[in-house]
């Protein structure tokens, strides 16, 4: 947490990965623990496989929605090569998660520009604190690429102001109403991201 | 859109500013609503379309929207309409006389400017409309102040008998926050629509008279501007700089400099020069701190008020905290704070080094694109292959096509223009350019939207136009809106399906030259773009399938690459479907000592709907269904 009270945390993907969905559950948590919330999207084509970054910040108030670079807490990088582009947004006490999946875009196929080798050996390089793992791979061996959401929340829920349970609860509460059958592997998923960020 | 429970105890909700205006518009009794979507007002007639109480329309574009809501107005509702900011552009035919004429009930026209450009082709500041429809401008800076401010419109409306504009940007409309909320209050309105030809039927005669009229209102609302508790002076501490702001701006100048006494502009215009002179006495500087243009700045500095603007902050994007600090810090002569404190410097490859200068990280851009088994990726397939195009675009996902690998669109302009653009190339042609074919590229949504108009101006003045209407049955780009060619009404509700080919032939295009084709049937969808682009007169290709996100599209099952067969000849990457991947790459020489590159791909099976497009251009049919190399 900063000096001002704010927690920061930029979540960064691609469209179609969760990001929205990641920090609305975010979101919601910090609002039950009774903090001021602003979340913002910058996904201008998020459908067309596009960027996608959402800012959430809490506190006991927020005034400006957008984290001024050089201020996130957490980064939440749902794909290593977004997590290289949006490091830099992160203070230097901040902390990577980073999800090693990688999603090569057409540009990239096309051979016109190259995928970095070691995206997270780049990061590496600036020093900061950063967990990287494959929750692609939980999730698949969970038998739902859509899982990897939740296994980044449950990654990042010991480096949050509030408990991780309560981060937990918000989205099997989400799941509890509409798709109860997803309730039990929802919080497997939740439970191995914990683990294997707890590993690194 | 989730509908996210009210937090307990209270009528709070964490919502966005487009859901706030939504439901302000439904507490202030607001009878109608209509909109053409657009981002980043889209969302705003998504939720007003859940309160019953309000008819609710997508309106065919921004100006029917705008006159939807000037008729309800005068027959007695509440009414209101959303747009983004070019929507307006499109719209002010009817604003510029209305605004003469006045209201009925009500009326108030939400524009949500897209300041820092994230989906549009401009970055106009529409707090201009202010000044040149002499309405009263209405700046909220947050999601609860949406909510208020849309309430507070539908009063300044009827106080003033004027047309409001609520101004709207990106981070008012797609930024979530807590909102108190309220209940719906109805709008009595026991009189209906009166006639008053004096006033509603705008002859020269009719504006002559009302033109001083309105300047009266102006000048009342101006007066008004100076004592309403929507323009307020905030005392700070530290009197170094005082700063004006306007709108969103506020939370921005309020986190950088907490201490700052400021004015906090949400009745923006007319501006409250006695309120910011107020100010001016107070602080040692003073400076304006507006997004985009320096319209405030101009006025403040005709007005004798000494203050600094442009000169220090800039005239593009937002003013963020990160921007404000180190101008303000310049102009106090204080140290620059850094804003950015972890630097990467990153080897990087050719073709395109992408590093970013602030940061000196390189990776590769990530553009947005067309989908997985899009219905425009054949088509700019075949644009790609044929030669000697000027290929004439229009506002969409289509406009991905001038992207890679198909680089197959020349112009973009505005909603329609691909039409009068395409018209015009022909017509203006000179030598150099005697055997170029003029193909326009227009989707079902633009094509109704404002593209009509100018194929019918194509077809009087014989022109020499291949078209490909582009018909997905959505609006696409901005979320899968229905609107007349998916037949289905804002409810999703059945409603009139337009038909195209009549359409085009009521136009004026000949029946022979109306050709309706699959977009996955490449040797089809061919034959007949390289056919009728041969033809001296205006052709029609309407292409007839769905896009694949909403629900009239049926996924299939996925396909797959066999290894033993693919060639590595890449002719699959040139239909650009993001979910065919390169394995890897080889580069061989050929008998006459060339060398050829190589590019071994797979399917990426999660991710495809077996629209069966690439098989269609893979020679050793080495793409096949997945189920089917199974069972090999």
């Amino acid at each position: 947490m900063s000096e001002n009270t704010i927690t920061n945390i930029l979540v960064a993907g691609i469209g179609g990965q969760g990001v929205m969905t990641a920090a609305e559950v975010l979101s919601q948590t910090a609002l039950s623990q009774g903090f001021d919330v602003k979340k913002t999207e910058v996904a201008g084509m998020a459908q067309r496989g596009g960027v996608v970054t959402s800012h959430v910040r809490f506190g006991t108030q927020v005034l400006s929605p957008a984290i001024p670079p050089g201020e996130a807490d957490i980064l939440v990088g749902f794909e290593p090569a977004e997590a290289l582009r949006w490091c830099s947004h992160l203070r230097p006490s901040g902390v990577a998660m980073i999800n090693t999946t990688r999603q090569e875009p057409p540009v990239v196929s096309l051979g016109l520009y190259d995928y970095p080798e070691d995206p997270i050996g780049e990061i590496a390089k600036t020093g900061i604190e950063y967990h990287a793992f494959d929750a692609g791979a939980i999730a698949r061996e969970l038998g739902n690429f859509k899982l990897v959401n939740t296994v980044m929340l449950g990654a990042i829920s010991e480096l949050l102001p509030f408990p991780a349970e309560a981060l937990k609860n918000e989205i099997l509460d989400r799941f509890r109403g509409r798709k109860p059958e997803l309730v039990e592997i929802n919080e497997k998923a939740f439970e191995l991201g914990r683990l294997a960020s707890a590993a690194h | 859109m989730s509908a996210v429970p009210p937090l307990a105890g209270s009528n709070r909700r964490f919502m966005s500013g487009n859901e706030a205006v939504a439901r302000g518009a439904w507490e202030a009794g607001c009878n109608l609503a209509a909109a053409y979507p657009g981002t980043p007002s889209t969302e705003i007639l998504e939720f007003a379309a859940h309160y019953p109480e309000m008819y609710t329309e997508w309106s065919v574009n921004e100006k029917v929207s705008l006159e939807v809501a000037i008729g309800a107005s005068l027959a007695g509702s509440r009414a209101f309409c959303a747009m983004k900011h070019v929507g307006l552009n499109v719209a002010s035919d009817a604003l510029m006389s209305q605004t003469l004429a006045g209201v009925g009930a009500g009326l108030v026209i939400a524009v949500a400017d897209d300041v820092g450009l994230s989906s549009s082709q401009n970055e106009q500041d529409s707090r201009f409309w202010g000044r040149f429809a002499h309405v009263p401008l209405l700046e909220p800076a947050d999601a609860q102040e949406a909510y208020e401010y849309t309430q507070r419109a539908f009063e300044l409306s009827e106080q003033f008998n004027t047309p409001v504009i609520l101004r709207l940007t990106t981070r008012i409309c797609h930024v979530k926050g807590v909102v108190n909320f309220g209940e719906r209050r109805e709008h009595e309105n026991a009189q209906g629509f009166v006639k008053d030809p004096g006033r509603l039927i705008m002859t020269p005669g009719v504006a002559r008279q009302r033109l001083p009229m309105m300047f009266e209102r102006e000048a009342e609302i101006q007066r008004h501007s100076e004592s309403s508790n929507l323009n307020i002076i905030m005392d700070g501490s530290d009197k170094r700089v005082g700063f004006i702001t306007s709108g969103p701006t506020y939370m921005h100048v309020k986190e950088a400099f907490p201490h700052a006494p400021l004015v906090k502009l949400g009745l923006s215009y007319p501006v409250p020069f006695d309120k910011i002179r107020a100010l001016a006495s107070q602080v040692d500087q003073l400076v304006v701190v507006e997004e985009v243009e320096p319209i405030l700045e101009t006025e403040l500095k005709a007005a004798g008020i000494a203050l600094l603007g442009k000169e220090i902050l800039p005239r593009i994007g937002e003013l963020s905290p990160n921007v404000l600090r180190p101008a303000i810090a310049e102009l106090l002569g204080e140290a620059v704070p850094e804003t950015v404190p972890v630097k990467a410097p990153i080897e990087i490859k050719p073709p395109a080094p992408r590093i970013d200068p602030a940061t000196g990280i390189n990776v590769f851009p990530r553009p947005p694109t067309m989908c997985v088994a899009c219905p425009h990726l054949g088509i700019y397939y075949c644009l790609s292959k044929i030669r000697n195009t000027t290929i004439s675009g229009d506002i969409g996902c289509y406009t991905l096509g001038a992207g890679h690998p198909w680089n197959a669109l020349d112009t973009t302009v505005c909603m329609g223009a691909s039409m009068g653009i395409a018209h015009g190339l022909d017509k203006g042609r000179v030598e150099a350019d005697k055997d170029k074919k003029i193909i326009a590229v227009i989707g079902d949504s633009t094509f109704m939207h404002m593209g009509m108009q100018g194929l019918l101006d194509i077809t009087y003045n014989n022109g020499n136009v291949t078209i490909l209407l582009l018909d997905n049955r959505a609006v696409g780009m901005t979320g899968g809106q229905d609107n007349p060619a998916s037949g289905r009404d804002i409810h999703g509700k059945e409603s009139t399906k337009v038909d195209f080919r009549k359409l085009c032939e009521a136009l004026g295009v000949k029946p022979e030259r109306i050709h309706e084709v699959n977009p996955y049937e490449l040797p089809t969808l061919f034959t007949a773009l390289r056919d009728e682009v041969k033809i001296a007169e205006p052709s029609v290709i309407i292409t007839n399938q769905p896009c694949v996100l909403i629900d009239y599209y049926g996924a299939q099952p996925a396909l797959t690459v066999d290894d033993d067969k693919c060639t590595g000849c890449g002719n699959c990457l040139d239909i650009g479907c993001p979910a065919i991947l390169v394995t890897r790459r080889e580069t061989v020489v050929k008998p006459n000592g060339s060398e050829k590159e190589l590019a071994f791909v797979k399917i990426e099976s999660g991710a495809c709907t077996g629209c069966n497009l690439c098989p269609k251009t893979c020679g050793p049919d080495a793409i096949l269904p997945l189920a089917d190399y199974i069972r090999q």
